[in-house]
């Protein structure tokens, strides 16, 4: 159980790394685009400002730290 | 996608994670014994090329659409963490990585632990050591591998770079006789950062089922906005800490 555990927490680390909000934000970009997509809404616009927002946050977060 | 983006892309990338490899390797064999590093060494190779072998066609059978919506977002996700502590330590929030310090740092561990070897590994220790500091570092490198090199149609050009970066830095290695300590690993981080973060917008919102405007020229606009957006935030939290030491100093003075 330790060994699974530890193995999970190696990939989380590895994938999402120290800020899961950002992991989560680009889930959330991704989502809403492809939604809009869906409705008939080219939305290529959506992840560039979203990816800006969310690198400028995460930083705002960690130098606060 | 020109291939010599990918190319150049992946090499910086395996540099970067082969000098910090190399650190370890030169502490296990230097510290303890080089055999049993080597072995360690080859291991750790064995086990990514292995992992590249198995993953990568399988990653190439995952249709288009699926594997730039998911493979974009994980890329995306990736090249953020590069980029973010790439700017965290262009702003001296965060020390840069100090190859001489990690080097004696791990050498007093090396010499530190006990002996004793495992068939036939004469120095358990000096194995595990390199084989880990190689596996680990080198797992980036395959995940920068499959995700671009199969994003771009050419897991066998990504591995190519890899190889060759590999080669390179052993080769810096052996002739310095150290830890690499004047490459500028800051600097290729935030370009390789900037680069997993625009390929990884530009994948996964395509997989999202948008269009880019212009098609493949959008990244001529995406990877220098995204760079710099980046240097902007790098300047921004560098007046931040500027402005929050004077109040200390005057705090202090006052």
């Amino acid at each position: 159980m330790r060994t699974l555990r530890a193995f999970g927490r190696f990939w989380y680390d590895f994938v999402i790394g120290d800020d899961w909000r950002v992991a989560v934000g680009v889930a959330v970009a991704l989502g809403c685009t492809a939604a809009l997509v869906h409705a008939g809404v080219d939305a290529w616009w959506l992840t560039p400002p979203a990816v800006v927002l969310l690198l400028g946050l995460s930083l705002r977060r960690a130098a606060k730290r | 996608m020109s291939a010599w983006v990918l190319f150049v892309t992946v090499l910086l990338a395996c540099a970067v994670e082969a000098v910090e490899a190399l650190t370890v390797v030169l502490a296990a064999g230097v510290g303890r014994d080089w055999r049993s590093a080597g072995q360690g060494v080859l291991a750790a190779l064995t086990a990514l090329t292995a992992t590249v072998a198995v993953l990568g066609p399988a990653v190439g059978r995952i249709p288009l659409g699926g594997l730039r919506l998911v493979v974009g977002a994980l890329l995306l996700v990736f090249g953020l963490q590069w980029l973010r502590k790439a700017v965290l330590r262009a702003s001296g929030l965060k020390a840069l990585r100090d190859e001489e310090a990690a080097y004696t740092r791990g050498l007093a561990s090396a010499r530190a632990a006990a002996a004793g070897g495992r068939g036939v590994v004469r120095d358990w220790y000096a194995f595990t050591l390199a084989f880990k500091g190689v596996f680990l570092e080198g797992l980036e490198v395959v995940f920068i591998v499959l995700t671009f090199g199969a994003n771009a149609h050419d897991v066998p050009l990504a591995a190519l770079a890899a190889a060759v970066a590999v080669a390179l830095v052993a080769g810096a290695g052996f002739a310095v006789r150290g830890p690499l300590a004047r490459v500028p690993e800051n600097t290729m981080k935030f370009v390789v950062g900037t680069m997993l973060t625009a390929f990884g917008v530009f994948w996964s919102t395509e997989g999202a089922g948008a269009h880019w405007p212009g098609s493949d020229a959008a990244l001529l606009v995406l990877v220098p906005g995204i760079a710099l957006v980046a240097l902007g935030y790098v300047r921004l939290l560098r007046r931040a800490e500027r402005k929050t030491e004077k109040s200390e100093r005057t705090g202090a003075t006052a």
